[in-house]
């Protein structure tokens, strides 16, 4: 039997500084995250010792050194939320995690929630810049010069599928799925393949199939072995193929589909084999191929199209939840994938309220209809990165929601709840309620941990290695008895 | 007991302060304008039968109209300066 979904996303933020000469992404990432103020507001760490992005999943530790800040560089750059997200510099890039969720639905809440979290600091660091100075931030992929940065997914998955049966149907499932989870982008980022337009931000980085690395040499399934959970029994899977996705939609396909073909891989439903000769050449063709008629070659030398492959795989899907009971969120994203996968076999357009890479394209069509523009004007270039621009007043994906041009699958008071509140059914909830009320004695946080510091000097960590454990049900009424953290630990008998 | 959950709507009165500085409220600007919205669509109960070919004009005039406003407002809020703005935006490799 599948484990139950956990999940969540990892977003990097594409950032900048306008009329700002001396524009340094790095102090701009800790402005902004410094910018957002939650209160309580504690000085908490990020725990590090709880971190090993190093360790493969295919069986053996890769050497390098691991990042380990010092305290006051580890304070400026991390912080933890009382909704239990992680919001933090990664690199050159504000990034938000999303608290640990269970269904589709929850994922995009809390996804969305980030984006008010990151626009919120936006304007706050925007105060402090000098005038004229403008910092807007974009929730993209890609800069269109070469340089990507990533939107990962997270799902648990049970330690005893091995890897290599997560990998075999991974390779063509993400090198297709783009078809209806794709962000859309203007342009090429090689000069060997030029477009006009093509369905996924991500695809053209991608160059390997299976491998650790996420910053150079990028490989289709992607291999960490951190399971910030108990690692006898589970496993992480960190998917980072996808784009960043505004279609609340797409997001909740992307997320909501994935979870099922993984819980398939698990209970052993994946029963047509569906290998492709090449998945890194296959990923750049189908992000080219807007008209989805491609042929791709098979490993058994016979030809599918990307769509032919996807409904392969709702095909098994349908088999396999046929005799098997779906909650009602599984039950409305195996309708909607159905959907989706036969208007695409009609006309990819009818999916111009659903589908990033289509609402967009149509947005771009029709502005350069209006304007008698071409696809390499620039102003189709703004029209691409502005799509993605994080003001609920100028970025045009809020611009088209507001006009009520997009599908919406949750509303904006379950995002704003999401703001300050943990879901309540994973070790999120434990997280984001110790921060709330017991904020001045939190001493460290990790997804898998948090830690109390007292008077005395002598700091306690509590494990949580069980993500389906610390739930409402689970703590809340401990929580309610505990006034401090101190009688927090005393009534949890440690 | 429940004294020390502190409600999320009393936090931050920095937020707060920026909300109403703000032309346009987060997110409360988008609950208006639909409303607006269908208020503008709503006006097509009373046509008479038979003029099937008539309403279709009606419905593609009233799609067009919408369209118009959509592209109005792009072109309101599209950066000025697209190609230095494009030109200007460069990250680093993340992730």
């Amino acid at each position: 039997m599948a484990i139950p979904t956990v999940m969540g996303t990892e977003i990097e933020f594409g950032i900048m500084v306008k009329n700002d000469p001396d524009f340094d992404p790095i102090s701009s990432c800790v402005l902004i995250v410094n910018a957002y103020r939650e209160e309580p507001d504690g000085k908490i760490l990020w725990d590090y010792d709880q971190e090993n992005p190093l360790a493969d999943a295919r069986g053996f530790q890769v050497e390098g050194e691991k990042y380990t800040p010092n305290q006051q560089e580890n304070i400026a750059r991390n912080k933890t939320l009382i909704n239990g997200a992680r919001y933090y510099v990664d690199h050159a890039h504000p990034e938000y995690s999303c608290p640990e969720v269970t269904n589709a639905r929850d994922l995009v809440i809390h996804e969305k929630a980030g984006e008010r979290v990151i626009e919120i600091s936006r304007r706050e660091a925007n105060n402090l810049l000098p005038d004229g100075a403008q910092m807007l931030i974009y929730k993209n992929n890609s800069d269109r010069k070469g340089n990507s940065y990533g939107c990962h997914e997270n799902y648990l998955m049970d330690r005893r599928t091995s890897f290599k049966k997560i990998v075999e149907p991974l390779l063509p499932f993400f090198s297709t799925r783009q078809i209806w989870c794709g962000a859309g982008k203007v342009g090429s980022e090689s000069r060997n393949h030029p477009c006009d337009y093509q369905i996924s931000q991500r695809a053209d980085f991608f160059e390997t199939e299976v491998a650790l690395d996420t910053m150079v040499k990028r490989p289709i399934v992607n291999t960490r072995d951190e399971p910030h959970a108990d690692r006898e029994k589970y496993r992480r899977l960190h998917v980072i193929v996808g784009d960043s996705n505004m279609s609340e939609y797409t997001i909740y396909l992307r997320n909501g589909v994935t979870a099922l073909i993984l819980s398939m891989i698990e209970d052993g439903a994946i029963s047509k084999d569906l290998t492709l000769r090449d998945p890194v050449r296959t990923i750049r063709a189908v992000s080219h191929d807007l008209s989805l008629a491609h042929e791709l070659t098979m490993d058994d030398g016979s030809a599918r199209t990307a769509l032919e492959i996807q409904s392969d795989f709702l095909e098994m899907a349908l088999a396999y939840t046929s005799s098997r009971s779906l909650d009602p969120v599984q039950k409305d994203v195996l309708q909607k994938w159905q959907e989706v996968i036969e208007a695409l076999g009609r006309d990819p357009m009818e999916l111009d309220t659903k589908i990033d890479w289509i609402i967009k394209k149509r947005l771009i069509e029709r502005y350069m209809g209006r304007k008698n523009l071409a696809w390499d004007d620039s102003q189709v270039q703004m029209l691409d990165l502005q799509y993605h621009d994080s003001r609920p007043d100028k970025g045009l994906y809020h611009v088209l929601e507001r006009q009520g041009k997009v599908e919406r699958i949750v509303t904006d008071d379950e995002i704003q709840h999401a703001l300050y509140n943990p879901p309540r059914d994973t070790r999120a909830f434990f997280r984001g309620e110790c921060l709330r009320r017991y904020s001045t004695e939190v001493f460290g946080v990790n997804w898998d941990s948090i830690s109390f510091g007292f008077e005395d000097d002598s700091v306690k960590r509590i494990m949580m290695a069980e993500p389906l454990k610390g739930t409402s049900e689970f703590v809340e009424e401990l929580l309610e008895r505990s006034e401090t953290a101190a009688e927090l630990l005393e009534n949890m008998g440690t | 007991m429940a004294t020390f959950i502190r409600d999320p709507k009393t936090l931050g009165t920095h937020r707060q302060v920026d909300a109403q500085a703000d032309p346009m409220p987060f997110y409360l600007a988008a609950g208006e304008q639909k409303q607006k919205n269908k208020g503008g669509g709503g006006d097509d109960g009373d046509g008479e039968k038979g003029e099937g070919g008539q309403k279709l004009a009606e419905k593609g005039d009233e799609l067009k109209e919408e369209m118009d406003e959509l592209l109005d407002e792009i072109d309101n809020v599209l950066e000025e300066n697209a190609e230095e703005f494009v030109k200007n935006y460069v990250q680093r490799g993340g992730e």
